[in-house]
Parts: C-alpha cells; structure tokens; sequence
C-alpha cells in the first residue's frame, strides 16, 4: 500500500473505531464501515486536515469508499 | 392522579462511579474536592473544584468506556457520558430494559443539564477563529445541546416515551424529576428516567461564575474546607460535576412486575422569585412558596417532615435565605434535620437536585442523614438540627429536597417511604 492509503486507513480506524482488517479498498463507508452521514463528514474532514487539501461538497459525495478516498488524494494531495 | 414511586437509581459524582461509593463516602463524610490539575488555574480566582476520579472502574473510580464506546465519547461533551452512566445504572438496578415496542413506548427519558456543552463551545470557538468555519465538526451541534442527553439514552436504550429536557440552572435535576412524575401522573408515560447531568469544570465556567461571584475564592489552599454551608466563613461554592439519574415508575406498573419500590414521589413544588438575575429574593419567599406548594401537593402537614436536603450551595446570601424559609414553614415543629450534601459534592449544578434526590431517598431507605461539612461556626442561630459534620441514625420517612436556580426558578421534592 501507497503511504497515502496508510495514512486513509488509519483515519479511518480511528474515526470509525473498526478492526483495521476491515478498512480494505472496496469497504463502502456506510455498508460495510457502520458510519452514518455524519461520520462521513467528519472522515472528509479529516482528510483535508490530514493531506492539507480542501475537497469541495460535490467531490466529497463521490468518495463512499476506502479506495474513493485513496484515489482523490493520490490525484489531489501535493 | 396515578401514584409515581422510584424504582432504580443511578449516579456518577465527584465521590465516585455509583450511588453505592458514593452514598458510603458521604456518609463517611468525605469530600470531592481538590485543586483542578486538569488544566491552568494560575489566572483563576477560583482553582478548586469536586472532579469525578476517573480511573479503571476500581476503587469506585469512574471508566467512562463501561457506558459509552471511546469513539462516541469523542463526539460529545462529558455530561451526555455522565448521563449515559447513571441511566445505564438507573435501569439495571430498577431491573427494566423493555423490549416491547408497547414497554418502549411506555418509557420516556426527561435528563437536563444546566449549561450543557459549554466546554465544547469553547473549544469549537477557539477552532473556529483559528482554523474557520470548515472544520467545525459536524458533530459540534449534536455534541453540545442539552436535550442530547435525553437523546442519547433513548437511542441506546430503545425507549420511545416522552423525550424531553430541562433547563433551568441549579434546579434542572430537581425540575426534571418532578415534571416526569408528573407525566406518569397524567398518563404519558409509566417509567421514565429523569435526572439531570453537568460537566462544567473548564475554564471558562469557572471564570464566568467567578465573575457572578458565585464561587469559592478563599480556600484554593484548603480545598476540603471551601464548601461550608450555614458556616459564617462560607464565601461561594465550588463547583462539581456529574450526573444523577431515578427511574420513576407509575406504582401499579411497578407493583406488577414485583420491583423494588424505593419511595413515593408524593409532592413537588414550583416557584419563581421575579426578583434578579442571580440573587435570591432577600425575603426568602420564593423559596417559601416553592416548599409550600410542595407540600400543599403532597398532602402532609409541614411537621410530617423528618430530613430536608438543603439547596445550600454554601454562598453567603442564599444559605440564610433558605434557612429562614424553611423556619417559615416549619413554625414551631423544628424537629427536623437539614443538610447539605454540597458540602462533600460541590455544586454539581443542573445535576444537584437529581443527585440530591437520591440522597434523600437513600435518607428514607437507610434512615440516616448525611452531614454538613465544615459547619464549625453556624452563621446564624436556628433550632433545627443542621447534621454538623457526622451523619446521624434518624428516623426518615417524609424528606424533602429543594434547589433554587438562577433567573429565580425554585423546585422542591417531597418523598416518601413507600408502604
């Protein structure tokens, strides 16, 4: 894994208090992760903080998986 | 109207992580407070406060994990982790976790806090002119607001009834026990758990009651000895946090189901000052006709009660105040004890009533009293028993607990032991 999906599944398992085996590319947020709405938010949130990048609303409804998350910031992050 | 009676307790208080630690040590008549390490008071004029021990869960130390997953803890201020603790205790002890969709329906939540989230909204604030308005956490709002207490317990508990919060200062516990016996007695609910829960030891509740000149400022150096009721070197309280939390329950409901009865809310009173803001009216009346009108509901004579659990928060003008309202009620039959438990607790404001109920209901089933602390030299002379210093063996079968908030807003409970 890129240093990038570490530091996505870390987030991950912190915000969402998960078994780090869980947080896999194709794990949906919300199916398969047990957040609601709310913690996606947040989740996003972190990433910006995390990555030092700002992701706009609409893009930030694109990213319901692990590996959307991945993606965006390997493409958006410095 | 329906009888209500209590069913289950529940309590997390600066002397430990239950009703049971918690009723022993003030009996004990040991004291909750200490000098705050959890932050700088270097600037504060008042740095003492009664903290709740956290810890593992031993040696009556409070595990906040056993009652709320780490990770929604996170999301939230103390006083719902509070909340969540003594519901979760009220419920087991009162042995009632309905599954029904019809028990669930039948059992509502009434938890209030008297100013909520107020470290969180600072801490919100301070990210927000740091950082701006992106990364307020989405669950900022959710965290903060009082009602979420109420909230919370509800959805962990899957209880469906009436789902409400009060909010009126130091008496919200006492306001919220009393309003959902009342939805009992009207036939809203049959079991409700009510209380109330506070988390206000941060620097910013202790500057702004600081500057109302409500706290303790004299005793930083000896903070066992700054809550001291009725004592003419008294000069403000300390703050405490916590959460008191009763399970009520209409009496045939819990007749049926063969729980153990505690005692019967039989009366509860309601008055306002119209006076000021924070300071109690100087004739003492609207807490006169707050215990009267309790006592009118309840049907009893004045002299039929045997312990009263003061307000008493231990400030120079309100002890009196209550003191001589009481005096007003009870004419010549002065054969009372009064205490206030503040002296060991602090002043665990929205959630004082709730906690202070309890006590009076352990009062009735243990038939002691507990202490009033650091009461060396009364302010004033009075006939009625002020419990200096040591419990005392009484028989306790009325007792009565008054809070008295600011804005004016009185609340007084009468229990009784039930037959």
């Amino acid at each position: 894994m890129s240093d990038i999906a570490d530091r996505v599944k870390k987030i991950v398992v912190d915000h969402l208090g998960v078994e780090p085996e869980k947080v896999t590319p194709n794990a949906n947020f919300i199916d398969d992760l047990g957040a609601d709405s709310l913690d996606t938010v947040e989740l996003v949130m972190a990433f910006e903080e995390e990555f030092n990048v700002e992701i706009p609303d609409d893009a930030a409804e694109t990213i319901q998986t692990v590996g959307d998350a991945i993606k965006f910031l390997e493409k958006n992050s410095g | 109207m329906r009888r209500v009676v209590v069913t289950g307790l529940g309590m997390v208080s600066p002397l430990g992580s239950s009703v049971d630690v918690t009723w022993s040590r003030l009996i004990e008549g040991q004291s909750g407070a200490a000098r705050v390490e959890a932050f700088d008071v270097s600037d504060l004029a008042c740095k003492i406060a009664c903290s709740i021990p956290l810890g593992d869960g031993s040696d009556g130390t409070f595990n906040p994990d056993r009652w709320m997953e780490a990770k929604e803890q996170r999301k939230v201020d103390p006083f719902i982790v509070y909340a969540m603790a003594a519901a979760g205790q009220a419920l087991d002890d009162a042995d009632w976790h309905p599954t029904s969709h019809e028990d669930q329906c039948a059992t509502g939540v009434l938890i209030g806090s008297g100013i909520g989230g107020i470290g969180g909204i600072y801490d919100a604030s301070v990210t927000l002119f740091e950082k701006g308005p992106r990364r307020i956490s989405p669950f900022f709002i959710p965290g903060r607001i009082i009602n979420l207490a109420s909230g919370q317990v509800s959805i962990a508990h899957g209880l469906k009834g009436p789902n409400h919060a009060v909010v009126t200062a130091c008496s919200t516990g006492a306001h919220a026990i009393g309003d959902a016996a009342r939805l009992i007695a009207l036939g809203d609910a049959d079991v409700m758990l009510a209380g109330g829960a506070e988390s206000p030891i941060n620097r910013l509740s202790l500057a702004g009651f600081a500057a109302c000149r409500a706290l303790s400022t004299g005793f930083n150096d000896e903070p066992q000895r700054a809550s001291r009721p009725y004592d003419r070197d008294r000069d403000g309280f300390v703050m405490g946090e916590g959460a008191g939390v009763v399970v009520l329950e209409e009496y045939e409901h819990a007749k049926a189901r063969g729980a153990k009865i505690y005692a019967e809310v039989i009366g509860y009173g309601l008055s306002g000052d119209a006076y000021h803001i924070t300071s109690p009216s100087p004739d003492g009346d609207g807490a006169y006709r707050c215990m009267s009108a309790a006592v009118k509901r309840a049907g009893i004579d004045p002299s039929e009660i045997d312990y009263i659990n003061a307000h008493g928060t231990s400030t120079p003008l309100g002890d009196e105040l209550e003191l001589k309202a009481v005096e007003r009620l009870l004419g010549n039959a002065t054969d009372v004890a009064m205490s206030s438990t503040k002296s060991a607790t602090g002043h665990l404001l929205g959630a004082a009533g709730a906690i202070e109920a309890i006590f009076s209901v352990l009062a009735i089933r243990d038939q002691v009293v507990p202490p009033t602390l650091n009461l060396d030299n009364p302010s004033v002379e009075t006939a009625i028993d002020l419990v200096p210093h040591e419990a005392q063996k009484r028989k306790v079968d009325v007792a009565l607990s008054n809070s008295f908030g600011f804005g004016g807003t009185n609340a007084s409970l009468i229990l009784r032991r039930a037959d």
